[in-house]
């Protein structure tokens, strides 16, 4: 247990984004474990602010060397910023997954979304499940 | 058996290795119901019968050794330095498969890696791919960049109507599935008309530079009214005209494309040739395609590698915006090795010879009774006729005096019937001009 | 080994190499009268090279040396069919009579192109048993775009626009999925069994659930990109077309089905072929391919173009009239001109040389060897699915007991003996897959040499594992900074040159 972190406070997706709630602000990011599986991130790309995301759409991609990945939204709403500094500087991303290198904030037309999503228990299992 | 080199002898070791009594064996689960069809085929020849048949076959056409060639439109019959074959032939290079396994491909990727730094010289870009399959195909993918770098979220593509028709062609039969408008080609190709299309919805602009007709259009202003509108401005350019004329990179553009042919590739009936590609730093992630990158071994000595992986559909799979694997590898190795052949000095007198050869026989035939050559813009090495006959009937008696004649625009341009684009590159000598002329001026 | 002074020297990038003012080719002078060219047009400097014929020479030379290829040895790359290109065919190609023919030239003077294109396509429908082909596409996944584009275009025609799924097993290659996308379709991927065929009851679910009126048809390849024959392959097809979808065959394995089965009387509506693969023409470093396409009666008119056909019959007078013609609804071009003719030609050579009995014999050969690597391969390796595999087979790249090795470490070991690796990790549902393809051209001495050499690298990985993990000793270079290349990139070296300039 415990390879990876998985902050108490944020909720989880099965593919790996965590998300944080605040009101209908949610913000997201790859969760430590995502990042050690990508290894060297050295690309992102994220939707524009204004752009619409669906429940479980992609609101943009993550590079490493060897693999790319489409991260989803588990909620659906409205992007109202992306952290640009990653654009320059991806291997933020490996470096500190829950602080700076956050990745998008939307505001959520519906929280539904983040019921199905873990805790950090239940997200701690999963990744030493695989 | 040709080129399969088992002995009966070694066929049963290996059979007994693999433990069954007969070849048949090894299929049974192939449908019993469709196995073993017979093969309608013509019986096996020797080496020695087939390249005789091969030979027959061949001058069973026109070519370029019995015949004067002035048709170009999009193929050019330029000189090609012997060395450019010689190196070809060599079987490490051509017999080698993609360098994904860099170690033992370093010959190939710096080949490629120096190909992509020359064409970034010629057309003013910072990066180029290790190639598409040709012109065409290169224009169809630049739509595709164009499409994501405005985020798929503009639905307008404009090409000139001075664009290679079957370009053009080919550029729709790779976006029918999309939903985009291709515009602008049923025009008249003046830069004006195309820039009042530009629009907020327009992804991109694309142009000829020089166009299908030969000649030089201005491109900046062109360029400023699609950056002014957050368009993309592909100009698809000859690069041996670029030998002499400013780069399209200098002009404003966002991505330059074309056929490679001209640098070292022979006619060869119309393929394989190459398609360049070459973009401006900002979109280098957007290129389909192999991309060649330098970095260093774990001795930290100077190495090449194919870079920017994720994009291409090996890895990307169904998220890929292309589904090229494939490219025009050894084509891209004769440009590379023709653009260092002739370098910077080379390259540049051979582009001269293109323009003053072409401006010579411009000016003799236009002198024609009947003939009339349209001098309106400048142009590099090919450029239009007016004639006084259909252009297949001056083709006729041009072929009976050895001579290839222009390419016969009214086929696809209506308002051109009886106009002929003819081409004149430095293998055309000043008597095969003349000659040309002089038939010409026969048949006013 | 180990010994970094083993290596040949790197040679310098073309650009450090000459002397201003030098040239690598004599050239005429004019010979006719200077025109005054527009000076706002033309270009202050022009960034190539200037270097001497003889050192451009040499340093292509000493580049090619540091390349493996099929000329100097066995290249097992699964997939890929790394056959010898013979040399005669590189002959015809050079031929002026193909070298110098204008792909514009008027029809009756591109006869003999013509005819042998139209032999070509012929011959390749009579082997896939196809009614029509077109050798349009410039490649394999060109011929995939076209087929999938084609299966969207008829699906249009009979007023079934909404069928807009392509089945496609996970075994598939990139380019399966990714032609899907690029025609405007969705790709719903497929399960394999645990014998590596297409699960049938995830086909079946696919075929008769909710998304039966979607579906427009499914891409396989066969033998699969695991070298299986898929035993179901008739279920597959008559599940599929029951349920309204074509059938799409990726010819890339036809190396193993040549007068074994023909796709098209198996029912596939359309295959492409890889002529750079089973037809021998060579890959050049990457390219050109050549991916002709091959469709039945339902398809015929959707064939991209221009393809050849005879234009005017035989009569007393001589020998028909071949021409170029657009398919009545052709999905359209794929490329400039008629396709990678260049290619078209080897291909034909190599089908006239072989004829019937021996093209027959490519494939039972093809299969010998692929089959006799494994059966000696699998006393050292683990090889998942026991039975016999077609023109290659998969064997998992690791050594019992030896956590720390991997398919890759044992594909730059290979290296070190003399051989290129197989492909590595693909098919992406074997863990640390190493496909291994020998082809038909391969001798028995150099395939027993391979075995050794694989059994070797097992020994030397329980012995030594670092030998394997710092491999490769003797290549031109050691393992690349892949990362290194991708946050640097560094992909021109041309000089910068001076605003205004260029």
């Amino acid at each position: 247990m415990g390879e990876w972190k998985a902050p108490a406070e944020l909720k989880y997706a099965e593919s790996d984004e965590w998300l944080a709630v605040a009101g209908d602000i949610v913000t997201i990011g790859i969760t430590d474990f995502a990042q050690d599986q990508l290894n060297d991130i050295v690309y992102v790309e994220f939707k524009d602010p204004g752009d619409a995301v669906e429940a479980g759409g992609s609101f943009g991609e993550v590079e490493s060397v060897k693999a790319a990945s489409e991260l989803y939204s588990a909620v659906a709403g409205e992007v109202i910023e992306v952290n640009s500094a990653l654009e320059d500087e991806p291997e933020v991303v490996n470096a500190d997954p829950y602080g700076a290198g956050w990745m998008v904030k939307i505001r959520a037309s519906s929280l539904a979304g983040i019921e199905g999503l873990m805790d950090s228990a239940a997200y701690d299992a999963y990744c030493d499940s695989r | 058996m040709s080129y399969i080199p088992h002995t009966p002898a070694e066929t049963e070791v290996m059979l007994a290795e693999i433990g069954v009594r007969s070849i048949d064996e090894l299929f049974e689960a192939a449908p019993a119901t469709h196995r073993f069809p017979t093969l309608d085929l013509p019986p096996p020849m020797s080496e020695m019968e087939v390249a005789a048949e091969m030979l027959a076959i061949s001058e069973a056409n026109d070519h370029g050794q019995d015949y004067a060639i002035f048709r170009g439109a999009g193929a050019y019959h330029h000189f090609i330095p012997s060395v450019v074959n010689h190196i070809l032939l060599r079987g490490e290079f051509y017999t080698a498969y993609t360098p994904y396994q860099p170690e033992v491909s370093q010959g190939t990727l710096q080949a490629t890696y120096e190909y992509q730094s020359m064409m970034c010289a010629l057309t003013g870009m910072d990066a180029a791919n290790a190639s598409h399959y040709d012109g065409a195909t290169s224009l169809a993918e630049a739509i595709t960049v164009a499409l994501e770098v405005t985020r798929n979220k503009r639905k307008k593509v404009i090409l000139s109507h001075a664009i290679h028709p079957q370009y053009r062609e080919v550029a729709r039969t790779y976006h029918q599935g999309r939903d985009i408008r291709i515009i602008g080609d049923r025009g008249r190709g003046e830069v004006v008309d195309l820039m009042e299309m530009i629009d907020s919805n327009t992804a991109m602009i694309a142009v000829q530079y020089p166009n299908f007709f030969g000649q030089i259009d201005e491109l900046s202003a062109l360029a400023e009214a699609a950056r002014s509108n957050g368009a993309l401005l592909v100009v698809v350019a000859n690069p041996m005209a670029l030998s002499i004329l400013k780069s399209p990179g200098e002009l404003g553009a966002d991505i330059v494309v074309g056929e490679g042919q001209p640098m070292g590739v022979p006619l060869g009936f119309g393929g394989p040739y190459l398609g360049y590609f070459a973009i401006r730093q900002k979109h280098v992630r957007k290129i389909a395609g192999r991309i060649i990158g330098e970095t260093q071994d774990a001795d930290g000595r100077r190495a090449f590698v194919m870079t920017l992986r994720p994009r291409e559909q090996d890895i990307k799979r169904e998220r890929a915006t292309s589904n090229i694997c494939t490219n025009q590898g050894l084509m891209a190795l004769s440009a590379s090795i023709y653009m260092a052949l002739m370098g910077k000095n080379g390259l540049r007198r051979v582009g001269e010879l293109n323009y003053h050869k072409a401006h010579y026989a411009a000016q003799a035939i236009n002198s024609l009774d009947g003939y009339s050559v349209d001098m309106s813009k400048p142009f590099f090495n090919e450029f239009v006729v007016a004639c006084p006959r259909p252009v297949p009937e001056i083709n006729e008696a041009l072929l009976t005096e050895g001579m290839i004649g222009g390419y016969d625009l009214g086929q696809h341009y209506f308002h051109a019937q009886d106009h002929m684009l003819v081409c004149v590159t430095e293998v055309n000598g000043k008597d095969e001009i003349d000659r040309l002329v002089e038939v010409l001026g026969g048949l006013s | 080994m180990g010994a970094s002074e083993a290596r040949p020297l790197l040679e310098p990038l073309i650009y450090d190499l000459g002397a201003p003012g030098r040239i690598g080719v004599n050239l005429p002078e004019p010979d006719v009268p200077e025109t005054q060219m527009p000076a706002e047009l033309l270009r202050d400097d022009l960034a190539l090279p200037e270097v001497g014929e003889v050192q451009v020479l040499r340093h292509f030379v000493k580049l090619s040396q540091l390349n493996y290829s099929i000329d100097q040895g066995l290249y097992p790359l699964g997939s890929c069919t790394m056959k010898y290109n013979p040399k005669v065919n590189e002959d015809a190609a050079r031929l002026a009579g193909f070298a110098q023919l204008h792909p514009l030239t008027d029809e009756s003077g591109a006869q003999g192109a013509l005819y042998l294109m139209r032999e070509l396509q012929q011959w390749l429908g009579e082997i896939s048993g196809f009614e029509a082909v077109s050798l349009a596409p410039a490649a394999g996944a060109q011929g995939e775009f076209a087929g999938i584009l084609m299966i969207r275009q008829y699906h249009i025609d009979r007023g079934e626009g909404q069928r807009d799924i392509i089945l496609v097993p996970n075994s598939a290659h990139g380019t399966n999925p990714a032609t899907v996308t690029m025609a405007g379709m969705s790709v719903r991927e497929l399960p394999a069994n645990d014998q590596g065929n297409v699960d049938m009851e995830a086909l079946h679910a696919a075929c008769e659930g909710e998304l039966r009126d979607r579906i427009a048809g499914m891409m396989i390849t066969v033998p699969s990109t695991l070298g299986l024959f898929e035993s179901t392959i008739l279920d597959v097809i008559s599940t599929v077309h029951e349920a309204g979808g074509l059938m799409y065959m990726d010819g890339a394995n036809m190396n193993a089905l040549m007068a074994v089965v023909k796709p098209g009387e198996l029912g596939f509506d359309v295959m492409h072929y890889n002529l750079h693969k089973t037809f021998s023409t060579p890959h050049g470093g990457g390219g050109p391919g050549s991916g002709a396409v091959g469709v039945n009666e339902k398809l015929r008119a959707y064939l991209p173009g221009p393809i050849v056909d005879v234009i005017e019959e035989e009569d007393e007078d001589g020998a028909p009239l071949y021409g170029f013609v657009m398919p009545e609804k052709s999905i359209g071009r794929m490329k400039a001109f008629h396709g990678n003719f260049g290619m078209h030609l080897r291909a034909y050579a190599y089908i006239r040389v072989y004829g019937d009995s021996g093209i027959r014999d490519v494939t039972r050969y093809a299969v010998l060897n692929a089959n006799y690597l494994r059966a000696k391969l699998m006393r050292t390796y683990t090889v998942p699915y026991p039975r016999y595999c077609g023109h290659e087979f998969v064997l998992e790249g690791h050594v019992d007991n030896v956590d720390e090795v991997h398919a890759l470490d044992i594909s730059k070991r290979l290296m070190d003996y003399g051989f290129h690796p197989p492909t590595n990790y693909f098919p992406l549902i074997v863990p640390e897959a190493l496909l291994i393809e020998p082809t038909e051209t391969e001798v028995k001495e150099d395939l027993d040499a391979f075995v050794e050499a694989m059994e070797a690298i097992a020994e030397e990985a329980r012995r030594d594992p670092d030998t394997l993990l710092n491999a490769p000793h003797t290549a031109p270079v050691r393992r690349l900074d892949e990362v290194r290349a991708v946050k640097e990139l560094v992909l021109c070296c041309a000089p910068a040159l001076p605003a205004g300039a260029g």
